[in-house]
């Protein structure tokens, strides 16, 4: 369902991620791994459309390389930020449903349960008032609400407790289950665990793409096997 | 009500109820109210607590509003200023006195639906006495052309123990040329609060001219200032405090967006006369946040919409 092809991402005339290619199928868990400053989320950025990229990126059939990210959104991609913005004046509920494919508070309220935060978060503004921690599970809520075709989560373990764990991982299973496919980025073995599929990438190259406990095993051999 | 007077008064109400005016308000006796177009008071209602005088004056009214001793009003008092026309002078002269342990608030819609060139000159002085409290809440609404001249005028003397709270919020429709001045004295242990929120597009044009006097001990104020501004819109904020009085503390608050050609030029001024005062402020003004920007966009939201979403929250 995505097709990335000879994908490379320049910034201030650094390549970042250099001759990147990559398929996903449907309702597949694919995580990415890779060191700190690898490229994971440059490569998901530049899928989302946020940072332009050279090569191609073939989505559902069509090439959106040059959509802009609301467009790409609109056809069923979307991201949970590794670090998600906060908004002055912006109620919790008011950014679930302007994510949210049905405008229905019931669903919002299912969603925010789900990932395990209380209802009164709702009516919380989306500030420093809420935890890092906080703020991670809203936008994963926000990304289940859109109803996508391809989620990209970034790291939505990271800063959230032992005991939410499971939470997380159902989430993801969840999306699954609804026909969607995830492109998962994470530091966590735990979370490996769900995936189908995996790639491992270093200094901004595909090192190997293959079956979870391959790629598993041989991340935890060799977690960057390339030089830059 | 003669005639006119009732066809006035409908066609005002129907706008008073377009920006967001309750107008079973106007109508019910449980409520003090007062309705002006032009210089003509259409309607005006005192309770058995708040008493509303009116008289003529040139180019407009003069009202005066007294919330009796001690007496704390269930609800708001309506205030609805209007001019339907298209062009013409306003001016409202009034005096506001909140009695002691009295506490009222005001809901003050400003509307000027057809404005080309309307003057609207609003002049106020308000008394809050010892432990009373007045929350003001104007509401403006402009209309489309941006031929509207707004120049509100406010002094306040807030006495001893008592509260002073100001917002004026202009959303939607044009704001045209807005010149606000308040000017806020606190005694001991007073406080107060003023907002200011207006969205700015176009050529509008606003300045801002805010300031308390912390005068007495432990009084306490805050100016915050939300704008954001687009096409060719210009504004020029001063926010000012000065600490007179022992542990007294004042703050300014300043944040404005601008996008397209929009300026903006924030001046918070802080003066410490006595060093158990505090004061402090913050001020910034930059573009729309790309991070806010880009997560909405990730949620399907073109540009526009996201840009309208991020002003909305700051407005808000
Ligand atoms: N604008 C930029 N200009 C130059 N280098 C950049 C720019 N943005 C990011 N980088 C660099 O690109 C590299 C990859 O960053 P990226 O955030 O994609 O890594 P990551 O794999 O997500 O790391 P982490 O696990 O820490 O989240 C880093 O070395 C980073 O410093
Ligand atoms: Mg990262």
């Amino acid at each position: 369902m995505l097709r990335i092809e000879n994908l490379t991402v320049i910034r201030d005339g650094i390549p970042i991620v250099r001759d990147v290619s990559l398929e996903i199928g449907e309702r597949e868990v694919h995580v990415l791994l890779g060191v700190n400053g690898s490229g994971k989320t440059t490569l998901a950025h530049a899928i989302m459309g946020i940072y332009p990229s050279k090569g191609k990126i073939v989505f559902l059939g069509e090439d959106i390389t040059h959509l802009p990210i609301w467009e790409r959104a609109r056809r069923g991609i979307t991201l949970a930020f590794q670090e998600p913005a906060r908004f002055e004046g912006l109620l919790v509920k008011d950014y679930l449903m302007l994510s949210s494919r049905e405008k229905d508070m019931g669903k919002i309220k299912e969603a925010v349960k789900t990932v395990g935060l209380p209802y009164s978060i709702l009516f919380q503004e989306i500030g420093d008032n809420l935890s890092g921690g906080e703020r991670k599970r809203i936008e994963l809520a926000s990304v289940l609400l859109m109803k996508p075709r391809l989620a990209i989560l970034d790291e939505p373990d990271s800063g959230i407790d032992i005991l939410s764990f499971k939470q997380i991982s159902n989430v993801i299973l969840r999306m699954k289950e609804m026909g969607c496919s995830v492109l998962l980025i994470t530091h966590s073995e735990d979370m490996i665990n769900i995936a189908d599929r995996a790639t491992i990438i270093c200094s901004g190259k595909v090192a190997k793409t293959g079956d979870r406990e391959e790629i598993k095993k041989l991340f935890k051999y060799s977690p960057c096997p390339l030089k830059r | 009500m003669d005639e006119i007077i009732k066809k006035e008064y409908e066609s005002l109400v129907k706008y008073y109820e377009a920006s967001g005016g309750n107008s079973h308000a106007l109508i019910s006796k449980e409520y003090a109210s007062m309705v002006i177009n032009g210089d003509k008071v259409l309607a005006k209602n005192s309770t058995e607590g708040i008493i509303i005088e009116t008289e003529r004056i040139e180019n407009g009214v003069y009202a005066r509003i007294t919330v009796k001793r001690g007496y704390k009003a269930k609800n708001p008092v309506h205030l609805c200023f209007g001019m339907l026309p298209r062009e013409g002078k306003q001016i409202i002269k009034s005096e506001i006195v909140a009695e002691e342990d009295s506490a009222v608030r005001f809901i003050a819609h400003c509307i000027f639906p057809n404005a080309l060139r309307i003057e609207h000159i609003m002049d106020s002085r308000i008394i809050v006495e010892r432990n009373a409290k007045i929350e003001y809440e104007e509401t403006h609404f402009h209309g489309k052309s941006g031929g509207v001249k707004v120049i509100p005028k406010t002094v306040a003397r807030v006495k001893e123990g008592g509260e002073y709270n100001s917002s004026f919020l202009l959303k939607s429709g044009r704001a045209g040329y807005i010149d606000i001045d308040y000017e806020v004295h606190l005694e001991k242990n007073a406080k107060s609060m003023l907002i200011t929120k207006i969205y700015a597009r176009e050529d509008d044009e606003i300045h801002t001219n805010e300031s308390i006097i912390l005068e007495g001990a432990h009084s306490s104020g805050v100016i915050k200032t939300r704008m954001a501004l687009r096409n060719r819109a210009k504004s020029f904020v001063i926010g000012k405090t000065v600490g007179l009085g022992e542990y007294s503390k004042g703050h300014v608050d300043c944040t404005e967006i601008i996008m397209d050609d929009a300026q903006a030029e924030a001046s918070p001024i802080v003066i410490g006369k006595n060093p158990k005062a505090k004061v402090t402020h913050e001020a910034a003004i930059g573009s729309v946040d790309k991070k806010q920007l880009i997560t909405l966009m990730t949620r399907g939201l073109t540009e526009e919409e996201a840009i309208d979403v991020i002003v909305s929250g700051l407005l808000k």
